[in-house]
């Protein structure tokens, strides 16, 4: 690797320097080590302090804990599965949308905009990303969730209300709101990171195609989408995990009731809402324990989600990573 | 590749189908663009038109009151955010500056991919994880809720996004300033701390600028390290209120006043990470480089 070359050209610095490495240099390194660790550290602790913090809750909950329904603090009956699917509705129907849509957005970027719109667009959508989460749930409980309610709860309920997706009372607090706001917080995360990838399409590749005669959207479909496609599915499990990881927008609009219902109108509850709502609240120490193991098993899940991103990403752009400043 | 698709060749549908589907296929993706703009000025738009009617002098300079009297501010969310995200960016900024050095400039190979990998990993962490770690860490030990927790659960959400800025920022200095400061017989860490850094500089400031401008904005690791406060508090060592927890606050209420200072709060917020991420635009142009 060429990185790796330039290293050993540094090296040749130290040897060249002669003597025994300068005082300033161990010290330098020290303090960077000592950084390092710090990060790491942090990393480590996360984990040892999640698992022990959430020991006495195993204990007494043991494993049935992950897919029973009942959640009764007061008689200390704990089971997460309701909220655990409501995390995974929300989280995997948010990608779906922001998929179809950022990519939409990556390509008009690279291979559609001109000069004049492309960046204004990306600072627009990298923007998305920086509006904060508190706002975002402001908005969706008294613009979005309201007008979700007239304008297409209602009528889709009036018109398929046989259909269970919609069999719901349309009340515009629910699943269908924490999604549409989830989908524009995880769109910038899929837009930006899917935007570099497709940007680092070899131009050849284009330029093969065109030669072949193909038409515009031809030359991406034959040329550009293959080759991005790890780097895109890469790009959708990265907002997968930004979404099962975000809290409070979604707290605020989803409507805290445990459920697992196909209705996209009925409210639910997500578990990274059921820790922000009933963490400072609860009174024993096996329901905070309890809350904590919740927090465990949401962590467990986002790594092996980011894990599985980050690889896919690195695939295709070689290492370096992709997305904004933001992202 | 195209073979492989089972997709007939091109020249075998006939020219004005694949115009058409040209065409369609082009106008969904500029649609796709229009759609993915469109929340961004719709919230700015409500935020704007609902929180310039409730800005006043006593949001400023006054705490909350009591439901049913008139007045009252937001004077202890805007401090103890002051404070929290100052203090938040002082102890993470330099860990993380450090670590991207060490990434980018002495990891060698495999060191490298791992660090960098860990810091990816640390970026995708919930904020809510994060408040929890630090209420086992420290809320717990001393016993009660404190500014202290909440400016340590911010720097944690800081410490990745600088990592990785200042790493990708350093990539971008040309190998031969390096090598021309060896050649001068300057040692490495003199290199790193007097040439490469200080080309780097505007974009790891850009960089903690955005960073900051996030962390202003979280409220779910502040929920159980700084708790809240409706009294303007300067201690460290007690709860603090901070502004996008005041917003969540009086978001969830049922009061009028509430929601209305909910989205003053919200202009105010907003309007600060803004000018931040717009300023850092207009200064360094294009911060992000990948």
């Amino acid at each position: 690797m060429q990185a790796n070359d330039l290293r050993a050209r540094d090296q040749i610095a130290d040897i060249v320097g002669g003597r025994r490495p300068a005082l300033g240099e161990i010290l330098f390194r020290g303090i960077l080590l000592l950084a390092v660790t710090l990060v790491l550290g942090i990393l480590i602790g996360l984990l040892v302090e999640l698992v022990l913090r959430s020991r006495p809750s195993f204990a007494a909950n043991g494993w049935s804990f992950l897919w029973t329904s009942t959640w009764d603090p007061v008689h200390e009956v704990f089971g997460i599965l309701p909220f655990f699917y409501g995390t995974l509705l929300t989280a995997v129907s948010a990608m779906l949308l922001a998929t179809a849509l950022g990519v939409g957005v990556a390509l008009f970027l690279v291979e559609l905009a001109p000069r004049v719109l492309a960046r204004p667009v990306s600072f627009m959508v990298e923007m998305l990303a920086a509006i904060p989460s508190v706002v975002y749930g402001l908005w969706g409980i008294f613009v979005l969730a309201p007008w979700l309610r007239v304008y297409v709860e209602t009528p889709l309920h009036d018109h398929f209300g046989g259909v269970p997706l919609f069999s719901g009372y349309p009340i515009g607090i629910g699943y269908l709101t924490a999604i549409v706001v989830l989908t524009v917080m995880v769109l910038p995360t899929v837009a930006a990171v899917s935007r570099d990838v497709i940007a680092a399409v070899p131009q050849s590749q284009r330029e093969a195609a065109f030669a072949l005669g193909a038409t515009r959207w031809e030359m991406m479909r034959i040329a550009v989408l293959p080759f991005a496609r790890s780097g895109i599915i890469g790009a959708s499990i990265l907002g997968l995990a930004r979404g099962v990881g975000e809290t409070l927008a979604v707290a605020m609009v989803i409507g805290a009731s445990p459920s697992i219902t196909i209705s996209l109108f009925h409210p639910g509850y997500t578990m990274s809402a059921l820790i922000a709502n009933e963490f400072a609240e609860a009174t024993t120490s096996l329901y905070r324990s309890t809350l904590i193991e919740v927090g465990l098993v949401l962590f467990l899940v986002t790594l092996l989600i980011n894990i599985v991103a980050r690889l896919l990403v690195w695939k295709v752009t070689g290492g370096e990573r992709a997305g904004g400043v933001l992202v | 590749m195209t073979a492989a698709d089972g997709r007939p060749p091109l020249g075998a549908r006939s020219m004005r189908r694949r115009t058409v589907e040209d065409r369609a296929m082009r106008t969904l993706i500029w649609i796709a663009a229009a759609v993915a703009v469109l929340p961004l000025l719709l919230v700015l738009y409500y935020v704007a038109s609902q929180g310039l009617p409730a800005l006043r002098l006593s949001l400023f300079t006054a705490g909350p009151r009591p439901v049913g009297q008139a007045g009252g501010g937001i004077k202890p969310a805007i401090v103890g955010s002051m404070i929290m995200v100052g203090l938040g960016t002082l102890i993470g900024t330099p860990i993380a500056v450090l670590t991207g050095i060490y990434v980018r400039e002495y990891a060698s190979g495999r060191a490298a991919v791992v660090v960098r990998f860990l810091i990816d990993v640390l970026a995708g962490v919930p904020s809510i994880i994060v408040g929890l770690f630090i209420y086992g860490l420290v809320v717990v030990p001393m016993g009660n809720f404190s500014a202290i927790a909440g400016a340590l659960a911010l720097a944690v959400i800081l410490i990745p996004g600088v990592a990785r800025i200042t790493d990708e920022m350093l990539a971008l200095v040309p190998h031969s300033v390096r090598e021309a400061s060896y050649a001068l017989g300057v040692p490495r860490w003199k290199t790193v701390v007097k040439v490469v850094v200080p080309a780097a500089l505007n974009g790891i400031v850009t960089g903690v600028v955005l960073s900051v401008a996030r962390i202003a904005g979280e409220a779910a690791p502040l929920l159980f390290t700084a708790l809240g406060n409706s009294v303007t508090s300067t201690a460290l060592k007690q709860p603090m209120d901070a502004l996008p927890l005041r917003i969540y606050l009086y978001a969830s209420g049922p009061y009028k006043v509430w929601h209305e200072q909910a989205w003053a709060a919200s202009l105010v917020l907003v309007g600060l990470v803004l000018c931040f991420a717009l300023a850092m635009r207009l200064l360094f142009r294009r911060p992000a480089v990948s």
